[in-house]
C-alpha cells in the first residue's frame, strides 16, 4: 500500500492503495462517483473515460501511480443536475442514449475533441468516438448531441 | 423503500387471501385487459398520497427502452395530473406487481394497459367521492392536475381525498379509458425520466448500489463449459490482501475482498492456481455446426400446413439454405448484482428482466422460500435478452453467504460475460418455393433447426442459473419447451404474412444445446424474417419481378402493406432499377410475433469488392405501432434496432473450439462503431385509435433482410451465412 494524493474535479484526496490500482476502483469506490463506469478491464470500450490534463484516460488500466499528479475530471466535475455543462444539456436534449452505460465515456471524449476542436465535423466527431462502444446503437444521436453542444460553446 | 408500503403488503390479508382463493372462485373473475388480469388489486398498481405526488407501480422494469417514462405518461392522462407528480417504482418482489418477465415487446401492452385501467378506474373512484362532498354529480365535475372543480366552483383535491379514496379493491376496468384526442401526454415525445441522472454521475445502475460494510465479489469461472476442478491453491488466495471469503463449492468458485481491485487480484491468482480437468463437449466452428446441428436428433414439428383453395401447380421451384451462428448480448457492462442476507433471509439487488421468476429460482437454488427472498430492480447496462444479470445474482447470494452478513457486490469481468452469458441460438433455415406462370408464389416451404430461445429462470423445472450447474451438488434445468405459436422461439416470424398459395412450416427444435442458449433480442425472429425476406427476393427475381412490387402482390395486410409502401416512399424507391456491382438496395419487411409492430426496412448498401467491406449507408424504416404513447421512444428503439442488427448482420459470430468459447474480449467479438453506422429515417405511422403493438424488436429482422437484399441487389450475388463479413462478401465476389 501507498499513499496517493489525488486531485479529481478540483478536489484533493488522499488513498492508501496500491500504487498499481486502476484509477477505476478508487474513483468509483473511494471517491464513490458513479460517472466512470467498469466496462471491460482491457481500455477496449471507453466506458470508463476522465480526463487527465484534458486528456482522455482509460482508468481501468490507467494505475493510480500513473496519474498521481495529474488534474483528473470525471463526468461529476463538467456539472450537475442544476448547472448542466452544455454536453449534458445537449445528451438530455437530443435523448442521446438507451441505457446510457457508455454515456458516460463519450461525453468525457467529446469534451476532449470540443475543447481542441471547437467546430468538427460530423466525420471528425465519428473518429473522436471510434474507440468508444455503444451496443444499444445510439451512435447517430451521440453525434448530434455533440454537434448541440459545439454548437452551444461557440456561441 | 417506503416502510408504509411494505407494512401493508406484508400484513395485506385481504391481497394474500385472495390471491390463494381456490381456483373455482377465481374462474369466475371476468378477464381484466393487460396485466391487470393477473394482479387484480387496483392499489397493487397505484397509490394516491395526501402530499400532492402518485406512485404508479409496475412489475417491468427500465432496461434503456424508457418503460418508466411511458407507463408515467399513460397514468397522468388517465389521471388528469401533471407528469411531474408521478413517481415510479419498478418490478420488486416485495412492492410491484408479479408482471413475469420485461420481454417480447410487451411492455407497453401488458403494463401500460393495465396501468391505464387502473387509473382510469382510480379516477371515477375520486370523482365519486368528489361529487359526495361538492354535492354535484360526477358528470359536471371537471379535473385539472388533480384538483376537482364542482359546477359551482367549489373544489376538493386528489390530495384532500387520498386517505378516503378506498382504491383498496379488486380492478374491474369498467371505467372507460380517455380516447386519444383528450391525451395531453400520450402521443407526445416527452423526455425520458431516466437520462439526466445518467449523465451526471447520479446513481442510476445496481453498479451504483452502495451499501454499509459492502465487500466486493468476483466469480472464478471454468475456463470451458464441460471443465472439472481438479485442484486450486485456496491457502495461498486466503492470504492475499484483503480477502474476506473464498467459497469453492464443487466448480463454483468466487472471492470476496474489501477492495475491488483486491477481488480482481485474487481471482487472478485462482485462475492461475487452479487445475481443471476440460472435454471436448462443443460443437464444430464454420459450415459443420450446421450440418451437425441438422444433424441432431430432434423430431420434425409441423407449425402450420395449409393450401389455399384452387392453387395452381409450380412451374419453377427454388431452395435456398440460411444460417446464422450464435450470437452474444455482449452488453457493455458486464452484469453485476448486490446481495445481502440477514437472518436467513436474502435480498438482492438485481438487473435481471424478471424480479419474481429469479425469485423463484433462487428460492429453489437455496432450498428456502420465495417469501424469504427479496429481488428488487436496479438498471444495468442494456440487455437485449436474456444474459448473465439473473446468473450474477446467484454467485453474488452465494458468496454473500460467506461474509457473514456484509453485502457483497459482485461484477463480471468481461471475459466471464464474453464466455458465460447465454447465446442466442444457432440456427438453419431451409427455404423452398415454387411460382406458377404469372410469377406468383403457389408454394412455400420454411424448415428450421435451432437450440432453445429461452431458458430464463422459470421456464423449465430446475434452476435456470449459470452457478446451480458448477456446485458441488449441481441442479441442471430441465431443457424447456419451445415458446409456442403464436407468439412462438425458434419458429418466431417463420410463419409468413403473405398470401401464397400453400405454406407449410416445420422446426426441429433442438432443446439440448452444448453452448447454453436463451433470449436474445427477437429469440428466432431475427434469423426467420432474415431467411423469409431473402427467399421473397429470390422468388422476385425469379419472377422478374421488383421486390417492392412482389411483396405487395402477394400482402393482403392493409396495415402491413402501408409500411412497405411509406418505407418505399421515403427512402424514393425506384421499381427495377438494376444495381451496379458496388452500390444497392433492398427492402425488409415483418410484423413482430406476426402479433406486434409492422415494420418496413429500406437499406442502401456499398460494397467494396476487392476488400469484401460492406458498408449500409442509409436505412430507412417505416413503423406501425398501433397507439404511439412516445414518438421519440419508439423511434429510438427502431434506430438502434436497426444498427444493432446491423452489426449482428455484417460482424458477429461466436468463436469457440471442440473445448472452450474463445470469445473473450471486444477484440474477439467485433461491433460496429461510429465510423460503420448508417444514416436512420424512421417513419412513423400512428394510429392512435388502435392499441398498442410493441415495438423494441421490431426493427431487427426486416434490417438484417434488407441489408441481405441490398448485397444481392448491388453484386448480383445472394449471401446466405450470416454474418457477411468482409473476408465472406470477398470470397463470394470471386
Amino acid at each position: 500500500m501507498a499513499s496517493f494524493t489525488l486531485r479529481v474535479n478540483d478536489r484533493s484526496t488522499t488513498v492508501d492503495v496500491e500504487p498499481d490500482t486502476p484509477l477505476l476502483y478508487v474513483l468509483r469506490n473511494d471517491l464513490e462517483l458513479n460517472g466512470p463506469k467498469f466496462g471491460c478491464g482491457l481500455a477496449q470500450c471507453g466506458a470508463c473515460t476522465v480526463l487527465v490534463d484534458g486528456k482522455p484516460v482509460r482508468s481501468c488500466v490507467a494505475t493510480v501511480a500513473s496519474v498521481a499528479n495529474g488534474r483528473i475530471t470525471t463526468i461529476e466535475g463538467l456539472g450537475t443536475l442544476e448547472r448542466l455543462h452544455p454536453l449534458q444539456r445537449a445528451f438530455i436534449a437530443e435523448q442521446a442514449c438507451q441505457c446510457g452505460y457508455c454515456g458516460n465515456g463519450m461525453v468525457m471524449a467529446a469534451k476532449a475533441l470540443l475543447d481542441r476542436n471547437p467546430r468538427p465535423s460530423d466525420r471528425d466527431v465519428r473518429a473522436a468516438l471510434n474507440g468508444h462502444l455503444c451496443r444499444c446503437a445510439s451512435h447517430n444521436r451521440i453525434v448530434r448531441a455533440v454537434q448541440r453542444a459545439a454548437a452551444e460553446m461557440r456561441s | 423503500m417506503r416502510p408504509t408500503r411494505r407494512q401493508f403488503l406484508a400484513t395485506g390479508a385481504l391481497v394474500i387471501g385472495f390471491a390463494l382463493a381456490p381456483r373455482a372462485m377465481r374462474a369466475q373473475s371476468p378477464p381484466l385487459p393487460g396485466s391487470l388480469n393477473g394482479n387484480r388489486r387496483l392499489e397493487a398498481w397505484l397509490r394516491i398520497d395526501p402530499n400532492g405526488t402518485v406512485t404508479i407501480f409496475t412489475g417491468k422494469i427500465e432496461l434503456g427502452q424508457g418503460i418508466g417514462t411511458a407507463l408515467s405518461q399513460i397514468a397522468a392522462d388517465e389521471l388528469d395530473v401533471d407528469l411531474e407528480r408521478i413517481a415510479v417504482v419498478y418490478g420488486d418482489t416485495g412492492r410491484t406487481p408479479n408482471e413475469g418477465q420485461t420481454a417480447g415487446s410487451l411492455s407497453v401492452e401488458q403494463s401500460g394497459t393495465a396501468l391505464r385501467f387502473a387509473c382510469a378506474e382510480a379516477r371515477e373512484i375520486l370523482l365519486t367521492a368528489a361529487a359526495a362532498k361538492l354535492g354535484a354529480s360526477t358528470a359536471d365535475l371537471r379535473v385539472s392536475d388533480g384538483t376537482i372543480t364542482g359546477p359551482a366552483g367549489a373544489q376538493v383535491t386528489y390530495w384532500d381525498l387520498a386517505a378516503n379514496a378506498h382504491l383498496e379493491r379488486e380492478a374491474t376496468a369498467t371505467a372507460k379509458p380517455k380516447p386519444a384526442t383528450e391525451h395531453h401526454y400520450v402521443g407526445q415525445s416527452v423526455r425520458r425520466r431516466d437520462i439526466p441522472r445518467k449523465f451526471t454521475g447520479g446513481a442510476a445502475y445496481v453498479q451504483d448500489v452502495r451499501l454499509p460494510g459492502m465487500v466486493f465479489g468476483r466469480v472464478v469461472r471454468p475456463p470451458s463449459p464441460g471443465a472439472e476442478l481438479l485442484s486450486v491453491d485456496e491457502a495461498r488466495v486466503r492470504s492475499l490482501p484483503g480477502i474476506v471469503a473464498l467459497v469453492r463449492d464443487g466448480n463454483f468458485l468466487a472471492v470476496a475482498a474489501a477492495r475491488e481491485e483486491q477481488a480482481i487480484r485474487a481471482r487472478e491468482a485462482l485462475k492461475q492456481s487452479a487445475r481443471w480437468k476440460e472435454a471436448e463437449v462443443l460443437p464444430p466452428s464454420g459450415e459443420a455446426l450446421y450440418r451437425e446441428l441438422m444433424a441432431r436428433p430432434a423430431p420434425a414439428q409441423i407449425v402450420v400446413d395449409k393450401t389455399a383453395a384452387g392453387v395452381g401447380e409450380p412451374v419453377k421451384r427454388l431452395e435456398a439454405l440460411y444460417t446464422r451462428p450464435y450470437q452474444a448480448h455482449a452488453s457493455i457492462g458486464p452484469s453485476c448484482a448486490v446481495a445481502q442476507w440477514q437472518d436467513g433471509k436474502l435480498t438482492v439487488w438485481t438487473h435481471s428482466q424478471g424480479v419474481f421468476p429469479l425469485r423463484g429460482d433462487l428460492a429453489k437454488a437455496f432450498g428456502i422460500e420465495a417469501k424469504d427472498i427479496r429481488c428488487i430492480h436496479a438498471e444495468g447496462a442494456g440487455c437485449y435478452g436474456h444474459n448473465g444479470a439473473d446468473d450474477v445474482a446467484l454467485d453474488a447470494a452465494l458468496l454473500a453467504r460467506a461474509t457473514g452478513g456484509r453485502p457483497v457486490k459482485l461484477q463480471w469481468m468481461r471475459d466471464d460475460e464474453f464466455m458465460w452469458e447465454p447465446y442466442g441460438s444457432a440456427m438453419v433455415m431451409k427455404l423452398a418455393g415454387g411460382l406458377d406462370a404469372q410469377g406468383n408464389v403457389v408454394a412455400w416451404s420454411h424448415e428450421l433447426w435451432s437450440h432453445p430461445h429461452s431458458t430464463r429462470p422459470g421456464s423449465s423445472a430446475g434452476v435456470n442459473l449459470l452457478a446451480a450447474r458448477h456446485l458441488a451438488t449441481p441442479s441442471a434445468p430441465v431443457p424447456p419447451a419451445d415458446v409456442p405459436q403464436p407468439a412462438g422461439g425458434s419458429d418466431r416470424n417463420a410463419i409468413p404474412l403473405y398470401a401464397f398459395g400453400s405454406v407449410k412450416v416445420v422446426k426441429h427444435y433442438i432443446a439440448e444445446a452444448p453452448l447454453r442458449t436463451s433470449a436474445l433480442r427477437t429469440l428466432g425472429g431475427y434469423a426467420n424474417v432474415f431467411a423469409l425476406e431473402s427467399f421473397v427476393d429470390e422468388l422476385a427475381a425469379a419472377a422478374g419481378a421488383d421486390p417492392v412490387e412482389f411483396r405487395l402482390r402477394h400482402l393482403r395486410d392493409a396495415r402491413g402493406r402501408a409500411v412497405i409502401e411509406a418505407a418505399a416512399r421515403r427512402a424514393g424507391w425506384t421499381p427495377a432499377k438494376r444495381g451496379d456491382g458496388t452500390r444497392g438496395r433492398g427492402v425488409g419487411f415483418a410484423r413482430y410475433k406476426n402479433l406486434a409492430c409492422y415494420c418496413a426496412v429500406v437499406a442502401d448498401v456499398a460494397v467494396d469488392r476487392a476488400s469484401g467491406r460492406v458498408r449500409v449507408a442509409r436505412a430507412v424504416a417505416a413503423v406501425d405501432a398501433g397507439q404511439i404513447v412516445n414518438p421519440d421512444g419508439v423511434i429510438n428503439q427502431i434506430e438502434g434496432g436497426i444498427i444493432q442488427s446491423t452489426s449482428w448482420t455484417l460482424k458477429e459470430s461466436v468463436r469457440f473450439d471442440r473445448t472452450r468459447v474463445t470469445t473473450r474480449s471486444w477484440a474477439d467479438y467485433p461491433i460496429v462503431r461510429f465510423d460503420e453506422v448508417p444514416e436512420v429515417e424512421v417513419v412513423l405511422l400512428d394510429r392512435p385509435d388502435e392499441r398498442f403493438l410493441g415495438v423494441g424488436e421490431g426493427a431487427q429482422g426486416p434490417a438484417g433482410a434488407a441489408i441481405a437484399n441490398a448485397i444481392a441487389h448491388a453484386t448480383g450475388r445472394r449471401l446466405r451465412a450470416l454474418p457477411f463479413t468482409a473476408e465472406r462478401v470477398k470470397h463470394a465476389l470471386r
